[in-house]
């Protein structure tokens, strides 16, 4: 990722997720490491189970806030089919870390759209370089479905232009501040998601 | 400072009113905050107040006439504009009104400088004794980047209230007179946005190209083309048309990129300079990188990428290789839905089993009701406008819709805003029309703001909270047209409905429980679905919570011959509150608690 001067992270899900908690703390990191940081969300109306994307970019000067299509280095998916719809938007070295924890819309449920059997395979078939896993069970392993965010968090923190502790040191720091009961599984959470990524 | 919320404007206000030594407040419309602000000002305090584009519409009555009277303390509306539409009813350009009141507007095109310019639309507001138009985009609202402050200065006029009724109060004989003053300072203006530094031009390498922008384009453009000059406006309102003129003659091609309208555009081809724009350049969306350079590439000798042509994808021409298309092009959408144990999702169960009637909605979390599974809404257009588009439909059918039922839908919120006066319009002129007022304490759409129906101020405190019954009996529906109904109990919803759409006369249902997003709503055991009792039979998917998905599916043959899919459920307990909504569907009871549930 060197050879680009700005580095693009776009975080995909839906509303509720967590997506731009996880974009916010990559922002707040990123400004922390001195660089010039712009974020931004297309979530009009967030909270309502639509999609949410937030485009996290820095380097030496950001201009645009939001990432141009095929500049993406770092595609964060918190839902396979969300991945998928995103994974298009990737430079071609890009990455992407994907939860394989399906979220199917009512209007799947409801009979109306189908569900891609299998939204990993289409981005294997695409050559994406990917690394999948369940971030949702493990998450539900530790005893709470909401640390999927720092268990993704933690899965990309390798691809990063500054190294894994720092942004962990950032995610506890939250915690430290608002819930210090929260420090421990959070930073469980952050290696699990870092251990996962590296076999996945 | 004040407001009525509005994506993607709300939080603006949300973080001043963190500021305890400056009074700030939600108030029940844009029209009232704007009013708010101009007293605010006469009585010698700076004043802003915030709205997104529509907020303007409803505003702008203030507005055309505050321009006549000018300022006490600085007075900036900001307004935001949804390029983009990722949560409005329209795409509109509020750089109009600039023109349309005579006051200038300026165009931050990114956080430091919507800092910078909200400081200094002050300084003008009260130099120039105009209010100030802060035009941003959801592109400028919905970014962080990094931002400089610098000292906050405590501002004093020190002189108070100065009545003086020629200036302020104004009747015709005394307006007149304001008019030509307006006039005289819009040239001054004029004058000023020629020489400001506002209006820079950014220097380019490669001058086959000159742009003139303004606001968040700016940065796409230097994005797309860096070595491009640019002519930038923070100023874009007057047009510095000498400025423009003058970069013209220095660049070999000068193209306007404004969002979204042609405005600079006509001013600019009006001068008689050569420009293009719009001919090039999309009307609607937003201009970022990935939009100019396919409109632009041309004119630097960039060939578009290539694209089959129609004759080229006939049979009978050499095949051309289309390349596949994209991977996830064909997914299914997503669009946003009503929340898991939503209050609404009772209500619109209920309006979707009605039959022959038309409903007109409005504008909330329930103009969702529009989508799947329910259906049930036929028309939206803007704050308030379910209650005379309800009486319209009654007053103006005709024979075919003699049997038709004719159904409101509104906020508690709306309903404040601007719904309170159509309801009064539909009592006094009698209509026959069934109103159901969706009270969930909160502006849900936006992220749950506190409002006069929750009793809590701004700032959390408590202040008088309306009575809606009352308020409506106020209005002049009559006591026993009025119902107060738990939306979340199925039979008394429906009872209440189906007797009130046959009445003729004003009826007013509401419902009272809270939105589940506001901090006090109390989410309960969640609940399950018993695999062996489920009997496929998909009444539940009918309340259309997110919470409730299909495990399998099958089709059988029923006894006539005819075919019948089924679908067996599941209800996701990480998800669910059990409002127990979805229970009163099912037939074999298969939908029970989770029992010994703990929520983490």
């Amino acid at each position: 990722m060197s050879e680009h001067k700005i580095t693009n992270i776009l975080v995909a899900g839906i509303g509720g997720q967590g997506v731009m908690t996880a974009a916010e703390i990559l922002a707040q990191t990123a400004l922390a490491q001195g660089y010039d940081v712009k974020k931004t969300e297309v979530a009009g109306m967030a909270q309502r189970g639509g999609v949410v994307t937030s485009h996290v970019r820095f380097g030496d000067k950001v201009l645009s806030p939001a990432i141009p299509p095929g500049e993406v280095d770092i595609l964060v998916g918190f839902e396979p089919a969300e991945s998928l719809r995103w994974c298009s938007h990737l430079r071609p070295d890009g990455v992407a870390m994907v939860s394989t924890t399906r979220q199917e819309p009512p209007v799947v449920s409801l009979g109306l759209f189908d569900y891609p059997e299998d939204p990993v395979g289409q981005m294997r078939a695409a050559d994406i370089h990917m690394h999948a896993f369940d971030a949702g069970a493990i998450a539900a392993g530790l005893g709470n479905f909401r640390l999927v965010n720092t268990v993704m968090l933690g899965a990309i923190s390798e691809y990063l232009p500054f190294a894994p502790e720092i942004l962990k040191n950032v995610i506890l720091e939250r915690f430290r501040k608002h819930k210090p009961k929260l420090v421990e599984i959070n930073e469980a959470a952050f290696e699990a998601g870092r251990a996962a990524q590296a076999t996945a | 400072m004040a407001a009525y919320p509005g994506t993607p404007a709300t939080e603006i206000l949300e973080y001043a009113s963190r500021l305890p030594e400056m009074y700030s407040e939600w108030s029940v419309n844009e029209k009232v905050s704007l009013e708010v602000c101009i007293g605010a000002s006469l009585a010698g305090s700076r004043a802003l107040c915030a709205m997104k584009h529509v907020g303007l519409n409803v505003a702008s009555d203030a507005l055309l006439t505050q321009t006549l009277i000018g300022v006490g303390g600085g007075l900036v509306i900001a307004v935001a504009d949804d390029v983009g539409l990722s949560s409005s009813q329209n795409e509109q350009d509020s750089r109009f009104w600039g023109r349309f009141a005579h006051v200038p507007v300026l165009e931050p095109s990114d956080a430091q400088e919507a800092y910078n310019l909200t400081r200094f639309a002050f300084d003008l507001s009260e130099q120039f004794n105009t209010p100030v138009i802060l035009r941003m985009t959801t592109r400028i609202c919905h970014v962080k980047g990094v931002v400089t402050t610098s000292e906050r200065r405590p501002h004093n006029s020190g002189v108070g209230f100065q009545k003086d009724p020629a200036r302020l109060v104004m009747i015709p004989t005394n307006a007149k007179h304001r008019i030509p003053l307006m006039y005289q300072r819009e040239e001054r203006l004029q004058q000023y946005s020629e020489e400001s530094e506002l209006n820079f031009i950014k220097e380019g390498s490669d001058s086959r190209i000159g742009f003139v922008t303004s606001g968040p384009v700016y940065m796409h453009i230097q994005e797309a083309y860096p070595e491009a000059p640019i002519l930038k406006l923070g100023m874009s309102y007057p047009v510095p048309l000498e400025k423009i003129r003058a970069f013209a003659a220095e660049v070999g091609q000068l193209v306007v990129a404004e969002e979204v309208e042609p405005i600079l555009e006509l001013e600019i081809k009006a001068a008689g300079v050569r420009v293009l724009g719009k001919e090039i350049l999309p009307r609607i969306g937003e201009l970022a990188p990935q939009v100019l350079r396919p409109a632009i590439g041309p004119l630097i000798g960039e060939a578009p990428a290539d694209k089959p042509t129609p004759t080229q994808s006939r049979a009978n021409v050499p095949e051309v290789k289309v390349p596949p298309p994209p991977p996830g092009s064909s997914l299914f959408p997503r669009p946003p839905t009503m929340c898991v144990a939503c209050p609404h999702l009772g209500i619109y169960y209920c309006l979707s089993k009605i039959r022959n009637k038309s409903i007109s909605g409005d504008i909330g979390c329930y103009t969702l009701g529009a989508g799947h599974p329910w259906n049930a809404l036929d028309t939206t257009i803007c704050m308030g406008a379910s209650m005379g588009v309800a009486l319209g439909l009654d007053k103006g059918r005709t024979d075919v819709d003699k049997e038709q039922k004719i159904i409101a839908v509104i906020g508690d919120s709306t309903f404040m805003h601007m719904g309170m006066q159509g309801l009064l319009d539909i009592t006094y002129n009698r209509g026959n029309v069934t109103i159901l007022l969706l009270d969930n304490r909160a502006v849900g759409m936006t992220g749950g703001q506190d409002n006069p129906g929750s009793g809590r101020d701004i700032h959390g405190e408590v202040s008088p909270r309306v009575n809606f019954a009352k308020l409506c009996e106020a209005l002049g529906v009559k006591p026993e047209r009025i119902h107060e109904v738990n939306p979340y109990e199925l039979p008394t919803m429906f009872k209440a409905l189906r007797e009130e759409v046959k009445i003729e006369d004003t009826s007013v249902i509401i419902t009272n429980q809270p939105c589940v997003l506001v901090d006090f709503y109390a989410a309960k055991p969640p609940l399950r679905v018993e695999d062996e009792k489920c009997t496929g039979c998909k009444n539940c998917l009918d309340v259309g919570c997110p919470a409730i998905y299909v495990t399998r599916r099958e089709t059988v043959v029923k006894p006539n011959g005819k075919e019948k899919e089924l679908a067996f459920v599941r209800i996701e307990s990480s998800a669910c509150t059990g409002c127990n909504l979805c229970p009163s569907t099912c037939g074999p009871d298969a939908i029970v608690p989770v029992e010994n549930f703990v929520r983490r």
